[in-house]
């Protein structure tokens, strides 16, 4: 369709071959667009990835589970009295990734840690109760995080995320 | 690929590559300077048809292989997911089941076009062997695909086609076995089908690439059949090849579209959305419509081996054409006789491939018979014969003195209607229905069918009553989750309703903690529950007889419509057969008639295919209360339900209709353009 345009003025020709090439542009990109589309997740993994309900009351102190929601690992932990106050004296000002242990747990509910138990790294799971700080010990590649599961060392950028939940009982939580 | 190359690299880039690599001037030679012969018509643009066609099919093949299960237990369930909840997955694998036979009508009319022009002749024989080649290769392939969604037909279209193989004396036995990697068809089998199915696209596309190859060697064959001979006979492939092909590339999309948009499942069989079970064979095992006419030759032989020989003969002989046809000129233009001839062996490929269709008996066979003998008559005796015999007319001295002002496109299209009609009225679903002498169900007018169809709101709602207090004591729905009911296009509950339906039934989950199952009340993403925890326990409740899954019985049944109805139907769009079937079977109970042998237990239907179905008449006059003041009739009960049943089946069925109506716009568009744009630039070469 390049072949023997010359003349400097547009011509009805011109027109037309722009038209039917921009004509065919737009159906070709329009056509594409189903083929990108049928990657994301289908309506059975979306329906599948509902809050989940999970109850704390078997959990007993010091002691940390793991469930799953939308896939992924979800650490809830009991923490101890030593636990929570190992996470709230530290200032959080000198940590890589600055918050404080109340900006990451429930109102009232310090005793429970919920996190994604997903190292912010590249994406390993961590082991509870190890490392320096007694909180998460990633063994892929030696990040440490502390009982608040925030980053203390190793090459995780950030602190390990908390989940969207909320507390409907004292012992039960809705994730999600 | 030739030798046409005028390219001169500009850029310093262009240079250094084309020292190194010299792929721009390859494709500038081969595809862009290229001399096309300047009288091709528009037969000449299906071979850049099947090429795109081939790029579709790879596309959406990729594609669907992304959601596919090769397991014999999971595979027609993933291809009812794709169907139902990737997104546009339903069109994706309309696109690509479709797009098999669209493949196969562009590559016969391609064929048959070597065919009338003489194509194969020195020096395009191995042009042409390649190519009988390719087409072998996509007769494989369309098999193998054909097998993996795992239905009725898949399953025994793959046990009939493997048989083949067991006619061979000694090693046929062994030989079977080792194809089917057991003893019968079953998930090894699957297994190795799914592989070959995605290896061999890629074989076609290498044997496309010689064909290509070849054919820029020895140049294109044209409708007169005289070689080129000074430049004023050829025109450069780009533009003017390229926005010829492009029209009938468009054109040929609409064709295309409209089945994938509007009939997606006029060229399929209605047995092959009933699961794979290796105890029942269906009613009329049928080939897909592209292989009736091998079919009916290889049913015509009543010798088991024989009928494998001479079906691969029948194919195998095309590649002996260049030798078999002896006359020295190429087009059947100038050849009087030999285009009678060719005609009247098309109409006979159309009628081996009717009969293909046909139940093998009585006066069938014996047409099969007599034109099986023709087919090989006309490669064996007649083309030989009339080679030496005929006097043909006087060729044109040159390509540029044959031309033009031939007016063929309007006369294509038509040619092109016809015959694509022919091939595709093959497909003409064949059921047991009508053929135990059952009444024909009586066509109704349903909402969602035509171009604009859509679902009555109200009538999908009375019918999922109807579903809920009648139907699921012995039926599942399982490929239907809660959620579906508040999704657009579906009977329009919110959210809030469709979980309270779920609610009401109890679903078993587990593994709890303590390692039990247990149950549950229904959430939105879980799906209807079987009514029965496993078949034997539907059997045993139901007299012996399996209450089947209503999920997709609005697309698994069907009756034969006829000729000439199946073709009026594509135009038409009318594809309720289906729901006229279920509508017509909750109506049809009787009074079985006195000469009928009723088996204890069963009851007289007069639509069902044998008429002695297990299930007791099901719904009866003011059974089910309305509260919308609509007819509490049996008559308003069955479409309702069948309505609600044929959502079911074809959630997206609005979606479908909706972009269907924008893509044929849009083509039509397109086409105009191309048209005109194709015009332009062919003015200055005339």
């Amino acid at each position: 369709m390049t072949t023997t345009m010359s003349s400097a003025e547009p011509t009805r020709r011109d027109f037309l071959y722009v038209a039917t090439g921009a004509v065919a542009a737009v159906g070709t990109a329009a056509a594409l667009w189903p083929f990108v589309s049928q990657m994301n997740p289908d309506a059975s993994t979306v329906a599948a990835g509902v809050p989940i309900e999970v109850d704390l009351a078997p959990i007993t102190e010091g002691q940390a589970i793991k469930v799953f929601w939308r896939g992924k690992p979800i650490f809830i932990s009991h923490r101890s009295k030593k636990e929570i106050e190992a996470a709230q004296q530290v200032d959080a000002r000198s940590l890589p990734d600055p918050q404080t242990d109340a900006q990451r747990v429930k109102e009232g509910h310090d005793q429970w840690l919920v996190v994604i138990g997903i190292c912010t790294h590249l994406g390993c799971i961590p082991i509870a109760h190890q490392g320096e700080y007694d909180g998460f010990f990633c063994p892929c590649h030696g990040s440490v995080y502390d009982t608040s599961g925030r980053i203390r060392s190793g090459p995780a950028p950030a602190n390990l995320a908390v989940p969207p939940y909320e507390f409907l009982s004292d012992s039960k939580v809705r994730i999600g | 690929m030739s030798g046409h190359s005028t390219y001169l690299p500009q850029s310093g880039f262009a240079k250094w590559l084309e020292a190194r690599l010299p792929i721009f001037s390859f494709v500038h030679g081969s595809f862009v300077a290229y001399p096309s012969p300047r009288n091709l018509n528009y037969w000449w643009t299906f071979g850049g048809i099947l090429s795109l066609m081939l790029v579709v099919q790879l596309l959406t093949g990729i594609v669907l292989v992304m959601h596919y299960t090769p397991h014999a237990d999971m595979a027609f369930k993933s291809v009812e997911a794709l169907m139902r909840d990737v997104n546009y997955g339903w069109l994706l694998r309309y696109l690509h089941s479709n797009g098999a036979s669209m493949f196969f009508v562009a590559v016969y009319i391609h064929m048959f076009r070597g065919l009338y022009y003489g194509s194969y002749k020195a020096p395009r024989e191995v042009l042409w062997i390649l190519g009988v080649i390719i087409y072998l290769l996509m007769m494989a392939t369309g098999f193998l695909g054909y097998t993996l969604p795992w239905g009725q037909m898949s399953y025994w279209g793959a046990t009939v086609i493997t048989n083949f193989f067991s006619a061979f004396p000694f090693i046929g036995e062994p030989l079977v076995t080792w194809l089917w990697g057991g003893y019968a068809i079953g998930n090894p089998t699957l297994q190795r089908f799914f592989s070959l199915h995605y290896l061999l696209p890629f074989v076609i596309v290498g044997a496309v690439v010689l064909h290509v190859w070849a054919l820029h060697v020895v140049g294109q064959n044209n409708p007169a059949g005289v070689e080129p001979r000074t430049a004023k006979d050829t025109v450069p492939f780009t533009p003017h090849a390229v926005t010829k092909d492009a029209v009938g590339m468009s054109l040929f999309l609409l064709f295309y579209c409209w089945f994938v948009f509007y009939t997606p499942n006029f060229l399929g069989h209605a047995d092959n959305y009933i699961p794979a079970n290796p105890g029942v064979t269906p009613a009329h095992i049928v080939p897909e419509w592209y292989y009736l006419p091998f079919y009916a030759i290889l049913r015509a032989i009543p010798n088991k081996l024989m009928g494998v020989i001479a079906l691969f003969a029948s194919i195998g002989i095309l590649a002996f054409l260049p030798w078999l046809d002896t006359s020295k000129v190429r087009s059947a233009r100038y050849r009087p006789i030999y285009r009678q001839l060719f005609w009247i062996f098309v109409a006979v490929c159309l009628g081996l491939g009717w009969l293909g269709a046909k139940p093998a008996e009585g006066g069938y066979v014996l047409a099969a018979r007599v034109l099986t003998i023709y087919y090989f008559a006309h490669f064996l005796i007649i083309m030989p014969l009339v080679g030496k015999l005929e006097k043909t007319r006087p060729l044109p001295n040159s390509i540029s003195e044959d031309i033009l002002g031939r007016k063929t496109v309007a006369a294509m299209l038509v040619a092109f209607a016809v015959f694509a009609a022919g091939l595709v009225g093959f497909a003409a679903p064949a059921s047991a229905a009508g053929e135990h002498g059952a009444p024909v169900p009586p066509s109704l007018s349903w909402s969602f069918a035509g171009p604009f169809g859509k679902f009555d709101k109200a009538q999908l709602q009375r019918g999922f009553k109807i579903y809920k207090e009648v139907c699921a004591g012995c039926h599942g729905l399982g490929y239907v989750a809660f959620r579906n009911l508040a999704e657009p296009g579906g009977p329009g509950y919110s959210e809030a309703q469709a979980a309270a339906v779920a609610a009401e039934y109890n679903i078993k989950d587990g593994p709890n903690d303590a390692g039990d199952m247990f149950e549950r009340p229904g959430r939105l993403a879980d799906a209807f529950p079987s009514p029965f925890p496993n078949d034997n326990a539907a059997r045993a409740a139901n007299g012996g007889a399996l209450p089947p899954d209503l999920s997709i019985i609005a697309k698994a049944r069907t009756y034969e419509r006829g000729f000439p109805w199946f073709l009026i139907d594509i135009v038409t769009q009318y594809q309720e057969q289906g729901p006229n079937y279920v509508t017509a079977l909750l109506q049809g109970y009787e009074d079985a008639p006195g000469d009928f042998n009723l088996p204890a237990g069963a009851n007289y239907n007069k639509y069902f295919p044998g008429h002695a179905i297990g299930m007791p008449q099901p719904l009866s006059d003011g059974q089910v209360t309305y509260e919308d003041g609509s007819p509490q009739t049996l008559e308003q009960y069955a479409k309702d339900v069948t309505a609600f049943l044929m959502w079911t089946a074809e959630p997206h069925l609005e979606a479908r209709k909706r972009l269907g109506l924008q893509v044929m716009i849009f083509l039509l568009v397109l086409s105009g353009l191309l048209y005109f744009t194709k015009k332009r630039v062919w003015a200055s070469a005339h």
